[in-house]
């Protein structure tokens, strides 16, 4: 066992130089290297995708406000929303994935691993295109710049009548490209824990991490897919005269609301399964006992996976589609709140008697499961569909959605960076600084994110650069202002704790958390290969038959 | 005017409040309880999530209020219904929240509960607590639970679908078509010879006898919506699509909304005023606008430039030459309160901007900058408020 | 460091896992069959709603002969494999030549059927909504032949120079699950265009 492991998450022979390492890190196919890659580059479009959202919060901060014009908030949001899920949330998912299934299954690296690389800088590529929008973006007239279409590009806005330059093809060949690099690493994914799991890993035992990402990368291939397909329609609606959207010539506007919702709703449920699965292995370790019913959260996990791809018209409440529509997707998406909600439980049931240590991860967790709870309710009101009709297209769902996808999701992530800090890095976090981040950013979250639920209610429409005084609207979008502010600096307390800890933060070993999958058993950092030798499993948590030989797992499975 | 409360209000202020003002007796009940529980916890987190809750029902109760408005409030509220079928939607929101609720103080009782009774205490013998696995029965309770919630909200839900969307209009139904431009508001009412833009006028409904207004919904150029919270939800006007909704207001008064899906540049400026009027006072209104233009020989001037520059290609003033459908119907300017889709009032001075630079009210719009000398832009304006 | 200090009384068998390049194909095939979907969604949802232009019963030939050729290349790849698996190595050769043939006469023939509409039945992709559906259906699934071809091609000339040898056959295998699926969809595209949609 090597305890005494390397230090800095580099491994560096003395006589290295700059440019070698850069190399290495450009040329690898190293899953870990490449799982840390994609989350840097997540990051750092975080902290993009956070500008953007506070130069919206300004302009919105007062009635009538002169921040910026009508053209840059137009951008702005189409950016920050582009931004958010395709540059930062999914990398952030398939970051933690590529790092973590091949340790967790026993393996030394991906099925693919150039194929993995070539993922990775798709995507990158892709990050690269989208702000390369702001300067080529013009066309011919000088009209364009970056996208500002909104990040769901509803036609026939994004004809070329009304959607002048290049600044809607950008978005479209960006995501275009990013999007092949996501089928690659679904492709990966699947065929890495469908052929490279260790001896006795049935898929029955093997840790819930690696089988959310699993539902999740087949929700992959068939989702993302007819994203690819829309925006190639539009493509050759832009580039070749063709008319898939184009209202003058018969085409229908609501096909792309169709389009992109197949897409768009199980991409949430992509974002959100992951983190399900960081959970799902955080909340144990911490409360110091099995997950709860682990059968059934398999299960459950599957479940979502499907009935996710049939309520995709949720979104779509509000465009007349006929009563038997409405009715048929208000009831598949009720229906999808039962798995989830159970998921909540089997958390809950976790926690129950068992011996809670508060550390950083853990206190991303229970903030995410009170979060999550009151985002799923939220979701609920908006599945009832007249409900809807008042609610869609307002700052309710608006906040409703952040509720998921900062409230949950990127408190997941956060646990899941805290709780895996020390194992890529080999270093400690500062605790002190973790806890404040984690108050912080819960003060900002809800500052922000629960007063945003009102104006909603009181008929703000969303995507409005500016708004009348005197509808009551004022004073909640300051409150909101002031909680993103809050936020921000939460993040930089964030991003200052990781650096500092890469560098000065005390040696981990290799299981701090005293955990119980296999990624513990190796040193912190990895060696490259993973493994010396490829281990056997009996049961679900490997570590706790090695630690407790006289009561192992395998006897009550 | 009336602001809503910052939750910053003490809870007892709440409580203190004649019952009469909060609402129905459900309403205080609620608040009550939050109240309480907000008491009692302990952990700022809980408090925070107990404060959304409690902000969301005090925009509930305090919406109720109906003191000092003769009219309708200026505040959107959807919780401040005065249409059947918004009336609807409000009864099955009050539905939902109120499930809604109860299982979020369930599961969120049992939560803090969890966190609190099961932390590890400082002087405990470091042994693992008892490792279960499940328990099946449990599993089962609360699967089956949740799936009998989902059936009750569902028939809720349908109920509520159908009976508005498939609700029939009656004799005495005022028809209005909508038609959805970048970035203003086109009504036409077919049956009454009216073209008007921005400003939608409807006659309050009889419960006896009622008389709604059934809108078809059309799109001139890209997707847009109908949303005026206190009258209905929500419906898109798509290009190519022929959509439909309906009002039945209750009480007059002067209804605000806009347009509810980003549809250009000046999305956020698109916005809309329903009138609802007596019986008496629609009829009237609607006689004013099928009277033909005023012709005053006073403004041939500005009338002269009108015709001859490209304003007549967009827009309309019946009875002249001025024939374009790009841009609203101007033939009854005036009586209009507002200008540029409730951007701006209709007064002189902002009328007279408009005109010369429209960029100045709203940047963006489709409405180019006319370039007309000083006195020419004065004769227009002139010209333009003759238009009763 | 051990992870096996105890064996449990009941171990499972050693199982044998799928080969991660046939489960990588597989998985490439559901989001390629995704992708086909939503434009079939959309050819059949535009049946009938050109407002405009040329209808399909007036300019469509059913290409029987092409269709006939591509999917006899499903068999002759099929043979090819089983040669190859045998270590027939000549016969494998052959029948992988024949493959490659069989798919360059049905993209040349639609070659020819699209200069034909666009030419002589003034049918473009800009023309109306069967110009549009049409075009990019058929395009996309000729686009995948195409793929396919320079596939076949690469490992003719790689078996010309005697580099594929039997024990590359599960990977040549894996090729020609991807040549079987651009078949199948052709079934689909060709009921769907030349039957359903006339």
């Amino acid at each position: 066992m090597s305890s005494d492991s390397m230090a800095l998450a580099t491994v560096r022979e003395p006589s290295q130089s700059l440019g070698d390492i850069l190399t290495s890190w450009v040329t690898t196919v190293d899953h870990k290297r490449l799982g840390i890659l994609y989350i840097l580059f997540a990051l750092l479009f975080l902290v993009i995708g956070g500008i953007e959202a506070t130069i919206m919060r300004i302009q919105l901060m007062v009635p009538l406000n002169h921040f910026v014009s009508p053209q840059t908030f137009n951008q702005m949001f189409t950016m920050h929303g582009t931004t958010m899920i395709f540059f930062v949330a999914m990398p952030m998912v398939f970051g933690f994935a590529n790092y973590l299934i091949p340790l967790m299954i026993g393996a030394r690296d991906m099925a693919f691993p150039r194929l993995n690389a070539l993922s990775f800088w798709l995507t990158a590529f892709g990050g690269l295109l989208l702000y390369f929008s702001f300067v080529g973006g013009n066309g011919i007239y000088g009209a364009g710049g970056a996208p500002d279409v909104g990040w769901f590009a509803y036609s026939p806005l994004t004809s070329r009548a009304f959607s002048l330059g290049h600044s809607t093809d950008f978005w479209t060949l960006s995501l275009l490209v990013s999007g092949f690099g996501s089928i690659g690493t679904a492709v990966n994914i699947i065929a890495t824990i469908a052929s490279l799991r260790c001896p006795g890993m049935t898929l029955a035992k093997m840790p819930l991490f690696p089988w959310l990402n699993l539902v999740v990368a087949g929700m992959v291939l068939i989702a993302v897919s007819p994203l690819t397909a829309a925006q190639v329609m539009l493509c050759l609606d832009r580039f070749l005269g063709a008319h898939f959207f184009d209202t003058q010539a018969g085409g229908s506007a609501v096909l792309w609301m169709h389009f992109f919702w197949i897409f768009g709703h199980p991409e949430v449920y992509i974002l959100v399964l992951p983190t399900f699965g960081i959970l799902s292995e955080v909340i144990p370790v911490f409360s110091r006992k099995p997950i709860f019913g682990y059968p059934v959260m398999v299960g459950a996990s599957v479940a979502i996976g499907f009935v996710s791809m049939t309520v995709w018209a949720h979104h779509m409440f509000t465009v007349g589609m006929s009563s038997y529509g409405n009715t048929f997707f208000a009831l598949t998406t009720m229906i999808v709140a039962i798995p989830t909600g159970i998921k909540i439980f089997n958390w809950l049931g976790t926690l129950w008697g068992g011996k809670i240590i508060f550390k950083t991860p853990m206190l991303f967790c229970i903030a995410f499961l009170f979060q999550f709870l009151c985002a799923g309710l939220t979701g609920i009101m908006l599945s009832a569909a007249p409900f809807n009709w008042q609610l869609s297209a307002s700052y309710f769902v608006v906040a409703h959605f952040h509720y998921v996808i900062v409230g949950a999701i990127l408190f997941g992530i956060f646990a899941g960076f805290y709780y895996w800090f020390p194992k890529m890095t080999g270093r400690m976090y500062n605790e002190t600084l973790g806890k404040l981040h984690f108050w912080l950013f819960v003060l900002g979250f809800h500052l922000t994110f629960d007063f945003m639920h009102i104006p909603g209610l009181l008929g703000m429409p969303r995507r409005i650069y500016t708004y009348e005084p005197g509808r009551g609207w004022e004073g909640w979008n300051l409150i909101v202002t002031l909680g993103a502010v809050v936020q921000g600096i939460a993040i930089l307390i964030f991003v200052g704790n990781l650096l500092y800890s890469m560098f000065e933060g005390k040696l981990a070993g290799n299981d701090p958390w005293d955990a119980w999958t296999l990624e513990w058993s190796v040193s912190s950092p990895p060696p490259e290969y993973n493994f010396a030798k490829i281990p056997t499993v009996f049961s679900r948590r490997p570590l706790w038959d090695v630690k407790h030989p006289e009561d192992p797992d395998w006897e009550y499975e | 005017m009336h602001r809503i409360a910052k939750p910053s209000i003490k809870i007892r202020a709440v409580l203190a409040l004649p019952r009469e003002m909060v609402g129905r007796r459900s309403g205080l009940l609620i608040v009550r309880e939050f109240a309480l529980m907000i008491r009692r916890s302990s952990i700022r987190l809980a408090k925070a999530q107990a404060y959304l809750r409690l902000s969301a029902v005090l925009v509930l109760g305090l919406s109720r209020i109906r003191c000092c408005f003769a009219q309708a409030s200026p505040i959107p509220s959807i919780f401040r219904p005065e249409s059947t079928p918004a009336e609807s939607i409000h009864r099955l929101s009050n539905f939902v929240l109120i499930i809604t609720g109860l299982i979020f103080l369930a599961v969120f009782s049992l939560l803090l509960y969890s966190i609190v009774r099961f932390r590890r205490r400082q002087d405990e013998d470091g042994r693992e607590p008892p490792q279960v696995y499940g328990s099946n029965r449990i599993e089962l309770a609360w699967t089956v639970i949740p799936g009998l919630i989902v059936l009750v909200l569902f028939l809720a839900t349908a109920r509520v679908i159908y009976s508005v969307q498939e609700a029939a209009p009656p004799p005495g139904t005022i028809r209005v078509t909508a038609i959805g431009h970048q970035f203003w508001w086109e009504f036409r009412y077919p049956d009454l010879g009216v073209v008007t833009a921005n400003e939608l006028h409807v006659p309050v409904s009889n419960r006896e006898k009622p008389t709604p207004t059934f809108i078809e919904l059309l799109s001139a150029d890209t997707d847009h919506s109908f949303w005026l919270p206190q009258l209905n939800g929500k419906t898109d006007l798509i290009p190519n699509r022929v959509n439909s909704t309906w009002i039945e207001p209750h009480a007059t008064g002067t209804y605000l909304g806009q347009c509810a899906q980003y549809c250009g540049t000046q999305h956020a400026l698109m916005l809309l005023r329903v009138y609802v009027d007596t019986p008496e006072r629609f009829a009237q209104w609607v006689a004013s606008q099928q009277l033909p233009v005023v012709q005053s020989d006073s403004v041939a001037k500005g009338r002269a430039i009108f015709e001859h520059t490209a304003c007549i290609n967009c827009h309309r003033i019946t009875g002249t030459a001025a024939n374009g459908t790009f841009g609203p119907d101007l033939t009854h300017l005036m009586s209009r309160d507002t200008i540029a889709s409730g951007a701006a009032d209709n007064t002189h001075d902002k009328l007279r901007l408009w005109i010369e630079n429209p960029d100045a009210i709203k940047p963006g719009s489709l409405m180019p900058a006319m370039k007309l000398s000083d006195p020419d832009l004065d004769a227009v304006t002139a010209y333009l408020e003759s238009l009763r | 460091m051990s992870s096996t200090t105890i064996a449990p009384t009941s171990f499972e068998k050693p199982r044998s896992l799928p080969y991660k390049g046939q489960v990588g194909m597989l998985c490439l095939i559901v989001a390629e069959s995704s992708i086909f979907t939503i434009f079939v969604v959309a050819y059949i949802y535009y049946i009938g709603k050109s407002l405009s232009g040329p209808t399909p019963r007036e300019v469509l030939e059913i290409p029987i002969f092409a269709t006939v050729c591509l999917l006899s290349s499903s068999l002759s790849i099929h043979a090819a494999v089983s040669a190859l698996r045998k270590t027939q190595l000549a016969a494998f050769r052959l029948w992988w030549l024949v493959t490659l043939v069989l798919g360059g006469i049905f993209l040349t023939a639609t070659g020819r059927e699209w200069h034909h509409l666009i030419y002589h039945k003034g049918l473009t992709i800009s023309t109306n909504l069967f110009g549009t559906t049409y075009y990019s259906l058929v395009g996309l699934h000729a686009f995948h032949v195409s793929v396919g071809l320079v596939g076949l091609a690469i490992v003719l000339i790689l078996a010309l120079r005697k580099l594929v040898r039997q024990e590359h056959f599960r990977n040549v295998e894996t090729f020609a699950m991807y040549w079987h699926f651009v078949d199948a969809v052709w079934v689909v595209v060709f009921t769907v265009v030349y039957i359903v949609g006339r």
